[in-house]
């Protein structure tokens, strides 16, 4: 019996044989951590312990409440700050740099083959370059902070087979969309999700990010795209240097499901669960307060441009608050140097600065009780953004760039 | 016995501890005031230690918060019982010392109003309803539940060196 992905990274690290199902002690390659860092390094004096056991394989990023929106998160990122230079930590990351879900893929860490841990559960999204990356706890992440590794379960795999290709409105944010829809927000729970097909070759790196980001909210433990071509490209690596681990052809699959992508028309999820989907037009002309361009799931240079295509020469409708939240400063940067900056303010945009934003309701865009808001993250929980008594829709960044036009949910198809 | 409060599927992370208060509350005490607030406001007033919760499938899903444990955990719930967990909320209950049973059986039977209580050693869930058996855990997570959750496992582990 092959064995999957999965089961050769466990084994490559565990320096053993281990199959599906076994839990074994593993030392990630990385371990990441955010704003939340302030309260992990605080849970070091209860272990007794007062240096990390790795300090470079430590990458600490501020990305969820940033700049600090009041003295507390200012508090917190000032102990961090000092956390960090006490450490001697060298993958440090402050205000603006990006959100850590992207600096790990952009900066290089993820990386075929590897093992990457993360106090974040979009931690997955590393598994675009082929990386084994998975969302940990706070406790878990200063326990592999002291002691270098942490109690891992090697998962089953999920394969999902990908063919077609999408239509010109159709992105990869309503494929992920559409195949939650299909398994549910539970479908691959405790699982590591596998994209296999011959579509995955049209997919970029960007667009593999979203689906594995999104993995998440499937319930998986990870996501992963073996690295090809479209990796080596993206790695610099075009000879392949790069030793790809790849799950062999008759390794266990304890589930497959298969997507016609030219089958799809784009997907809006409706609060206030991310398997609450359906096409756009099942939503057309529901109102919104609020557009949402960013995040770690969709604020990457491909997510602007398409906002670009969308809203240059238009204007989003006087109701609606349009908020851009470039995934990094590198992106907002190449945004600037692609004049898409420009089309986008004369459009309505407010440019905010690279990090988190409003995703998780704490600033720079929460919401009062009764709003609507159209995003492109990739939660929709009750409350999520700031008032119980708001919603949250999710869409692609062409159907909100569209509907923030619209000033209503609308379908982004006349645009392309 | 403790008395069971009936959640349903997908109970995520946000209605357990509003993210609202994730970087501002951090007190056990304040934490557990603030427990299953946008799920059931009543909980927190209502809630006994020793009691338990029980959900439907997917329970604990969201973000990866810790205090979504800790909150209940602080109110004395004495075990989570669900059809399924949330992978990372499983593993922080776990870490935290909150003992997590997915035993789809004994959550689909029980509802608010019933008693429940765990056995661990025995690996029964005795309840209102009928005993509901449950495989040990793995040697790892014993070990880790035995100490009381992950950081005093560790520090254990350290003192002993
Ligand atoms: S952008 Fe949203 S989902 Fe992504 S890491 Fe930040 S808070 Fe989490």
């Amino acid at each position: 019996m092959g064995k999957t992905f999965s089961e050769k990274v466990f084994s490559l690290k565990a320096g053993r044989e281990v199959h599906a199902g076994e839990i074994v002690t593993l030392e990630p390659d990385f371990i990441l951590s955010h704003d939340n860092s302030a309260a992990i390094l605080k849970k070091l004096p209860s272990i007794g312990v007062t240096k990390l056991k790795y300090p470079d394989r430590a990458v600490i990023v501020l990305d969820h409440v940033t700049p600090a929106a009041d003295n507390k998160h200012a508090a917190n990122h000032k102990a961090i700050r000092e956390f960090v230079a006490a450490q001697g930590i060298t993958h440090f990351y402050d205000v603006g740099r990006g959100v850590c879900h992207q600096i790990m893929v952009e900066d290089g860490y993820a990386y075929p083959g590897r093992l990457i841990l993360g106090s974040d559960s979009h931690t997955p999204t590393a598994g675009a370059v082929g990386a084994f990356a998975a969302g940990v706890g706070r406790t878990e992440t200063a326990g592999v902070w002291v002691s270098g590794g942490l109690w891992l379960l090697c998962p089953e795999t999920m394969r999902l087979e990908l063919a077609g290709a999408f239509k010109p409105w159709v992105s990869a944010k309503d494929l992920a969309l559409a195949i939650i829809r299909r398994i549910g927000a539970d479908g691959a729970l405790y699982l590591a999700v596998e994209f296999a097909g011959e579509a995955t070759a049209s997919l970029d790196m960007s667009d593999r990010m979203v689906l594995c980001n999104l993995s998440a909210e499937m319930g998986a433990k990870n996501g992963y795209f073996p690295p090809d071509a479209v990796a080596a490209e993206f790695l610099n690596e075009p000879n392949g240097k790069h030793a790809a681990l790849l799950s062999d052809p008759d390794a266990k699959y304890i589930a497959k499901h298969s997507f016609d992508l030219g089958a799809l028309d784009a997907m809006v999820a409706a609060p206030h669960t991310v398997d609450n989907v359906k096409p756009v037009g099942e939503y057309k002309g529901k109102r919104i307060d609020q557009a949402l361009i960013g995040t770690c799931t969709n604020g990457r240079i491909e997510d602007i441009r398409t906002a670009a295509k969308v809203l240059a020469g238009k204007h989003a409708a006087p109701s609606v608050r349009l908020l851009i939240f470039p995934a990094s400063m590198k992106v907002y940067r190449q945004a600037i140097d692609e004049g898409l900056v420009a089309p986008l303010v004369d459009a309505g945009a407010v440019w905010m600065n690279p990090g988190c934003g409003p995703c998780l309701g704490a600033h720079e865009g929460a919401l009062a009780p009764g709003e609507v808001c159209l995003s492109t993250a990739n939660r929709n929980f009750k409350g999520r953004m700031g008032d119980p008594n708001s919603e949250i829709y999710l869409a692609s960044p062409a159907t909100v760039a569209a509907s923030a036009i619209a000033g209503e949910i609308v379908s982004p198809k006349e645009y392309f | 016995m403790g008395k069971v409060f009936k959640y349903g599927d997908d109970v995520n992370t946000d209605v357990l501890f509003p993210g609202k208060y994730t970087y501002t509350v951090s007190e056990p005490a304040e934490m557990a005031q603030h427990a299953l607030e946008d799920l059931d406001p009543e909980f927190a007033k209502k809630v006994q230690p020793g009691d338990v919760i029980v959900a439907g499938k997917n329970f604990g899903c969201g973000s990866s918060r810790e205090q979504a444990v800790l909150a209940p955990k602080y109110c004395g719930v004495a075990a989570v019982i669900a059809e399924s967990f949330a992978r990372i909320f499983y593993r922080n209950c776990i870490n935290s010392g909150l003992p997590a049973l997915a035993l789809p059986d004994a959550a689909r039977a029980l509802e608010s109003g019933d008693t429940a209580e765990v056995d661990f050693a025995a690996g029964v869930v005795r309840t209102s309803k009928g005993d509901f058996t449950f495989p040990p855990f793995p040697a790892e997570v014993t070990a880790i539940l035995e100490a009381g959750g992950l950081i005093e496992y560790l520090r254990d582990k350290y003192a002993k060196k």
